[in-house]
């Protein structure tokens, strides 16, 4: 899923402050599992902003909405009756879905209200993790199934480098050295061969390198 | 010959090779470097110049390599994957190459993390292993990777850094094969303090034929005080120094351990001088270049050969 995290409510303040009337969207997708943007999140958010804006004499209505998801035009136009009504959208959506609504509604300010973060997994409850960083090109087969792209800090092909030590990567003793995990899975796979070849460089086009991506399937157009 | 480089020469010769390592200076003033230069110059076969080692903003080591030719000393660029994408790189070869710079070290470099600049995009384009396969389709090929054909092939005297003492150990010597298979003809280690672990190293190294294959260049640095024992174990990542070291140089009063220190290196250097396949040594006196004449000439490598 795509991950995120909480703004400092000083910067979300300080970004609504123009505003007396504003939509706050949040979304039922990846975000309201990973806790930071679901429907919850944007009850709780909201009645910071009322009671910060009301202490401070500038009282701002908020009007509450969570989307299936923000980044599907079929429930994003579930908001076109709702926004000429609203000076702004704060969206606690990932990025995705923050330029989705600005794009499905131009005449209207969106406002970021969380962090986007990165393709990752629930390691345990209250701890994500990345694992994807969706280069495009994908070689997990050949590295015992874990991404030396995303899991190493330098993204090496043939790694480890000198940093790595006692299992853990230079950069925090808290991040496992990518290329330790790849190979003990090598080797308790009896892959090891693949450690031992040269690997092409890596074509980044078909990452962002190559330019904002889309996809398109003619079958489904 | 592949390069012609004065390195290449000496150990195409047989004798046991010595490069030392100069850090460029933090600002543009070319006298440090002359200034080490002198005291490097006669004590080596070719000088490494570090490429913002640790992150930290240093002069570009081509400059450095430029300065040191100046001065009559061969040098070694020493290039990192880390601040430069393929273009970069490649342009950074033919520069070098046409510039007289005839030895390459091709490194990872450290995160940026640990620098001035720990906000710094890391590029990482391709990595160590890949400019090793880099350079040495562009010298021997004459080619780019695309396959354009080169106005002019790019000569250099390969290497590559190894680190027999990392994690896990068990990848050390395939590391090392697949350093060579990549376009490595020489490699540096990384300091060596643990001879035993070491040796255990060539070992396996020698159950490949590896040492046939590669010049190995043993990495040594002379430690100044066991305060610099303690911070180097605690803090570089992958050093491998054992207690007794640390023990041996801490057993002297605080004024008498520099001396110490140099005499444990030139020890090492005279022990590693006997295990066969080492070609030569590497010797890093980190901000001690004045001491390099005294290390060198007390492991009875001086003078150096001159190979025509």
């Amino acid at each position: 899923m795509i991950t995120g995290t909480e703004k400092p409510i000083e910067e979300i303040l300080a970004m609504v402050e123009p505003y007396q009337r504003l939509i706050l969207a949040g979304c039922h997708g990846c975000v309201t599992v990973c806790r930071v943007g679901g429907a919850k999140e944007v009850q709780v958010l909201a009645s910071t902003l009322r009671l910060a804006r009301e202490a401070a004499g500038r009282p701002l209505e908020i009007h509450e909405v969570s989307l299936e998801r923000q980044c599907d035009p079929e429930y994003v136009e579930k908001l076109r009756g709702l926004v000429g009504g609203y000076q702004a959208v704060l969206s606690i959506a990932c990025g995705a879905g923050i330029q989705f609504l600005a794009e499905k509604f131009p005449a209207t300010p969106l406002l970021p209200g969380i962090n986007t973060g990165f393709l990752g997994v629930t390691v345990r409850q209250g701890e994500w993790s990345e694992r994807c960083q969706g280069c495009g090109d994908c070689i997990l087969h050949l590295t015992g199934g874990i991404c030396p792209v995303t899991r190493c800090a330098k993204s090496l092909f043939h790694g480890p480098c000198g940093g790595s030590v006692r299992g853990s990567c230079e950069v925090d003793k808290e991040i496992p050295c990518g290329w330790q995990l790849i190979i003990d899975r090598l080797e308790a796979l009896g892959q090891m061969e693949n450690y031992g070849r040269l690997k092409p460089c890596k074509g980044w086009s078909s990452a962002r390198d190559g330019g904002p991506r889309r996809i398109i399937r003619e079958d489904m157009l | 010959m592949k390069s012609a480089s004065n390195l290449e020469k000496v150990l195409a010769a047989g004798h046991f090779a010595v490069t030392a390592e100069c850090g460029p200076p933090r600002g543009a003033d070319p006298e440090i470097v002359r200034r080490k230069a002198a005291l490097v110059k006669g004590n080596v076969d070719a000088c490494n110049v570090t490429d913002n080692q640790t992150s930290v903003v240093r002069m570009s080591s081509l400059a450095g390599c430029m300065l040191l030719r100046e001065e009559g000393l061969e040098p070694l660029l020493q290039m990192v994957v880390r601040d430069r994408n393929r273009i970069a790189l490649q342009s950074d070869l033919l520069g070098a190459s046409a510039l007289g710079v005839r030895n390459l070290l091709c490194l990872s470099g450290d995160h940026q993390k640990f620098g001035d600049d720990p906000q710094a995009k890391n590029v990482f384009d391709i990595d160590s292993m890949q400019l090793l396969d880099l350079a040495r389709t562009m010298r021997d090929e004459g080619v780019f990777p695309s396959g354009r054909k080169l106005e002019g092939a790019p000569q250099f005297f390969i290497g590559a850094a190894v680190n027999p003492f990392a994690d896990p150990f068990a990848i050390r010597v395939p590391r090392l094969k697949l350093k060579i298979a990549a376009g490595a003809d020489f490699v540096q280690t990384q300091c060596i303090y643990n001879m035993e672990k070491f040796k255990k190293y060539m070992e396996l190294a020698w159950q490949e034929g590896l040492p046939e294959q590669v010049h190995i260049l043993a990495g040594v640095t002379p430690l100044k005080s066991v305060g610099m024992a303690k911070f180097m174990r605690r803090m570089v990542a992958g050093m491998d120094i054992p207690e007794a070291v640390v023990e041996r140089i801490g057993a002297e009063p605080k004024e008498k351990q520099a001396a110490k220190g140099i005499e444990m290196c030139i020890e090492l250097i005279e022990e590693l001088k006997e295990i066969k396949g080492i070609a030569g040594v590497h010797v890093m006196a980190i901000e001690w270049e004045e001491k390099l004449a005294e290390i060198v000439g007390g492991a009875g490598l001086l003078p150096r050969p001159v190979v025509e």
